[in-house]
């Protein structure tokens, strides 16, 4: 299966993504450059990966989700393309109106990089399936702006709908209701602030990560 | 020539130069230089670039080795790791920026090592810092604290290199100067190694990054009357760092340098456009013109003495191949960053600026380096401080408190709160970092089955009561620390920071240390590849602690073997390595219990310390070892402190030797290891030390939730821990 990952000016875990889809799939993944008009035709899962891009300025996320290549995602995704967004892709994501909600500056104001220990609330998602006898999954986070917010209505909605699929145990950012990790309705697009492509070989102290890579890409 | 300023002893004066050096550059020229030569010569031949009170002492540095490509000289030192693969590494200060407006002055200090480094076509792959602020209780150090470690943060964490490791030190002496010294660690191919040299005669001249503008220009110059007006506008302002347009340059430095369009690159770091084009025009035996006018500028109307001496951020200057110029500009253009055609190399071997049609710097370019001061400033070595016997040291009443108190000394306690702001996991390739609190940080090399390990160290304490042992230490310490991981350490780089060297006893530290130092490169056959020096470092006369902060590299050639201060289990054994005597001279014990700080530090035999690192590796290589960790700051108690703390089970240490207490706990003898290992190991590891004629004993057992020592602490983890982690973020709060 042929799989993608965008980069934008400053994505910096483009590299990363590519490493994991690699493992996962044993196929190289395309690197599609964020001025690219369209996406090759066969791409069937797309990661738009963490980083800064255009140097966080204006508001995370919010220069990348305006760039050519986000507008033919955003066509896509209504066909039902599945595409994930990790951290800045996460944002970026938001910033394109493929996932609702908001992240602002973490509540603490500081970056900040640690392992973290998360509920998979449901894993039956078609990013969480693989992890049927698990409960729990240690993903690291490193970000400024990871603090999730959706007003009351949306969030009785993604609560409702099972759309919330993973929660911190240790909040690190203030994220309402110690929200990880979400998807759209249809269930094709993701998003979490934490990083599963950091978890992805014994040396990285842990391989939670894998799951979630093989859970999308077995549901295609 | 154009200009309307008359040089004046005065002017002479604000620019640094004395009249021996104005009389040479008179000769040089055959005449009075205008304004903007002088300027230039001034940054030249300034101390920060010329090393004139220095380069005599640097010159003495083992700086050769097998796997040495480059030694100092370049950007930054390159080894070789094998298979094709370099290392290319330096450490950079940027103390003054960062006292006067931490935020950028720290950002901008990692941005520039990091252009030092993949200048030389590598990918950054590791930053490390070595922080030195003042006392926790002076009003200051919160705020700088801050800045600091955000501008850290915020420029490498977005241009997605790791910050990995590094060390924090608070004590009064940097309360008015405090240290920010930056380390960037890059992986390129061997064969693929760029250089300064501008070789060749008529090759384009590019100008590659962000637009330059009036910031980083010396105040002291522009403050001369002949500036009058408009001088609102030329005040000088703070280098403001982008790590967003760092990062662009990054990857389009590195996509040009897989083509062959590049013959020569430089990065515009302290001095600019002015050093970077000198210094490429002298490596390549050439001369350079170029025009001004074509310099992106992000000001209106700046004079060609501000575009020269601009420190503007993130600018790079390359001689591109004739006939690639498209290939160039289509790269950059790619990248969205300015690039512009500004000059070319020429056969006159003079540096010809040429500004709104006239020709406004005409100066020959051999002498701006060869005649470069080259001082022979008067030193006095301090003596060292007189040894003091263990036994005279007051041994504590309450070892619990005591332990406690220095696993919460701002030196020793967590430094979470500072590391958990660097991103330490992207690029993957991060195996041990600050996380793990263990001696280095251990970088994968991309997609194969090695890995870096790196280092920084430097106990100011130890180098002040005796710089010839401290700077021994200095250098040990990082040696130790490579090994404890499993890796052959291979080179260093060095940061001195001292006071002011027109002081005898200042320059008399700095030649001692250098001495000591040196001392300890040759007995590892471990060279100093790259460095930098800063001077002056005082404040109201006062200089800071004499620091030269060492960062060390080594290879771990194979990850089936490397070790760290995880992986101790229940009912190992501990054994030290090395000989325990109890040495309190200079300690943490004497100053952080006893409020003393004196002493003689303690001695580092070199010898001792190969023999016992030798065996350390070969211990590892042969799996014979649970878990290591270096013997140093606090002593044999608080590394089995750190070692409990990682993982998260009780130690009980039972003396072994008859000196006091007190010493054997808290003592830092050098050259000592603890390791934790099988029972079964045990009796063969002291059998084959025995042979080798390496000190190994044991001297306690890893198990329960406890950390305690016989006749004197025991503490559950959990109060030790809370201990250690609270101090940092309550210092902050």
């Amino acid at each position: 299966m042929r799989t993608a990952v965008i980069t934008f000016p400053a994505s910096n875990c483009d590299r990363d993504a590519a490493v994991a889809l690699h493992k996962v799939t044993g196929i190289k993944p395309v690197m599609v450059w964020h001025r690219d008009i369209e996406l090759p035709n066969d791409i069937e899962f797309v990661v738009i990966p963490g980083g800064f891009s255009y140097g966080d300025y204006l508001r995370c996320g919010a220069m990348a989700s305006r760039s050519p290549i986000v507008a033919d995602l955003v066509k896509k995704a209504k066909k039902g393309l599945a595409i994930a967004g990790f951290c800045n892709g996460f944002q970026v994501l938001t910033e394109a109106g493929l996932l609702p909600g908001a992240l602002m500056r973490n509540k603490g104001l500081k970056f900040v990089c640690r392992p973290e220990k998360l509920e998979i609330v449901n894993n039956t998602s078609r990013y969480t399936s693989k992890y049927n006898d698990q409960s729990e999954v240690v993903y690291p986070v490193a970000h400024h702006d990871g603090n999730y917010y959706a007003d009351k209505e949306t969030l009785n909605k993604i609560e409702g709908q099972g759309q919330v699929i993973f929660r911190y145990k240790d909040n690190p950012n203030g994220s309402v209701n110690d929200i990880a990790g979400i998807c759209n309705e249809r269930g094709n697009i993701f998003g979490m602030m934490p990083h599963p492509e950091r978890a992805i070989d014994p040396l990285h102290g842990g391989t939670d990560g894998i799951k979630l890579f093989k859970s999308i890409i077995e549901s295609i | 020539m154009s200009t309307k300023v008359k040089i004046t002893p005065e002017v002479v004066a604000e620019h640094g130069l004395s009249e021996e050096e104005y009389k040479v550059i008179q000769d040089r020229l055959g005449r009075e230089p205008n304004i903007n030569e002088l300027g230039i010569f001034s940054v030249m031949w300034s101390e920060h670039c010329s090393y004139k009170s220095s380069r005599r002492h640097l010159s003495k540095f083992l700086t050769k080795g097998d796997r040495v490509i480059q030694g100092p000289g370049e950007n930054a030192g390159v080894i070789d790791i094998d298979d094709g693969d370099a290392i290319i590494f330096k450490m950079e200060s940027h103390n003054h920026p960062s006292y006067i407006e931490p935020y950028q002055g720290a950002a901008t200090g990692v941005g520039g090592i990091m252009r030092d480094v993949f200048t030389m076509g590598a990918r950054p792959i590791a930053l490390m810092n070595a922080l030195r602020f003042g006392e926790h209780s002076h009003w200051k150090t919160k705020q700088l604290v801050n800045g600091v470690v955000a501008g850290i943060g915020g420029y490498g964490n977005c241009v997605g290199v790791p910050t990995v490791g590094g060390e924090t030190n608070f004590h009064k002496g940097y309360n008015g100067n405090i240290l920010v010294n930056a380390m960037c660690v890059g992986l390129a191919r061997t064969d693929k190694v760029f250089y300064s040299a501008a070789k060749g005669v008529g090759n384009p001249i590019f100008y590659v990054g962000s637009k330059t503008g009036r910031d980083g220009i010396h105040g002291a110059t522009m403050a001369s009357a002949e500036f009058d007006d408009n001088s609102e506008e030329k005040r000088p302002t703070v280098q403001v760092g982008d790590p967003f347009t760092e990062k662009l340059l990054i990857e389009a430095c590195l996509e040009l340098m897989e083509t062959d369009a590049i013959i020569a690159i430089q990065d515009m770091g302290a001095a600019g456009l002015t050093s970077s084009s000198i210094e490429m025009a002298d490596k390549g035996g050439v001369g350079v013109l170029i025009n001004l006018d074509d310099v992106p500028q992000r000001e209106e109307g700046m004079t060609p003495y501000e575009m020269m001496l601009s420190e503007s951020q993130e600018r790079m200057l390359m001689v591109i191949k004739p006939g690639k110029e498209k290939l160039a500009y289509e790269v950059f253009e790619k990248w969205e960053l300015d690039v512009a055609l500004i000059g070319k190399t020429t056969d006159t071997g003079r540096l010809v600026l040429k500004h709104k049609k006239k020709k406004v710097c005409d100066i020959p370019i051999a002498p701006l380096a060869d005649d470069a001061p080259n001082l022979n400033r008067p030193y006095k070595i301090p003596k060292p401080l007189p040894i003091i016997n263990s036994t005279d040291i007051h041994e504590t009443q309450d070892y619990n408190d005591a332990l406690l108190r220095i696993m919460g000394s701002p030196d020793i306690c967590s430094k979470r709160w500072i590391w958990e702001q660097y991103d330490r996991h992207v690029m993957t390739d991060t195996l041990d970092s600050s996380q793990s609190g263990g001696d280095a940080a251990i970088i994968r090399i991309h997609n194969k089955n090695k890995a870096v390990a790196i280092t920084t160290d430097c106990t100011p304490r130890y180098v002040q009561a005796d710089p010839y042992e401290g700077g021994k230490q200095c250098v040990a310490e990082t040696w130790r620390n490579l090994t404890c991981v499993g890796a052959d350490p291979i080179a260093i780089t060095d940061c001195l920071n001292f006071g002011n060297p027109e002081r005898e006893d200042i320059m008399g530290q700095f030649v001692g240390a250098i001495e000591g130092m040196n001392e300890a490169c040759r007995a590892f056959d471990y060279p100093v590849v790259s460095g930098n020096v800063s001077l002056y470092n005082e404040t109201n006369g006062v200089a800071i602690p004499p620091t030269p902060a060492v960062g060390g590299v080594g290879l771990i050639p194979d990850l089936e073997y490397f070790s760290s201060i995880s992986g101790a289990k229940e009912g190992d054994t501990l054994i030290m390595i090395g000989e325990t005597n109890g040495w309190l001279g200079s300690s943490i014990y004497l100053r952080e219990i006893l409020r003393r700080e004196e002493g003689a530090p303690p001695p580092v035999d070199l010898d001792v310390e190969k023999i016992n690192g030798d065996y350390i590796r070969k211990l590892i290589r042969n799996k014979r070892v649970n878990a290591v960790h270096d013997c140093s700051d606090g002593g044999m108690a608080i590394a089995a402190c750190e070692l409990a703390l990682t993982n998260n089970i009780g130690v009980h240490l039972q003396r072994s030797s008859g000196c006091p207490l007190h010493a054997w706990l808290f003592g830092e003898d050098q050259a000592r290891y603890l390791i934790s290992v099988e029972e079964n190991s045990v009796n063969p590891i002291l059998t084959t030390a025995e042979d080798r004629g390496v000190k190994a004993y044991v001297v306690g057992k890893v198990g329960g939730m406890n950390i305690k020592a016989e006749g004197a602490f025991d503490l559950p983890i959990s109060t030790v821990r809370e201990k250690h982690e609270n101090t940092l973020p309550e210092l902050m709060s």
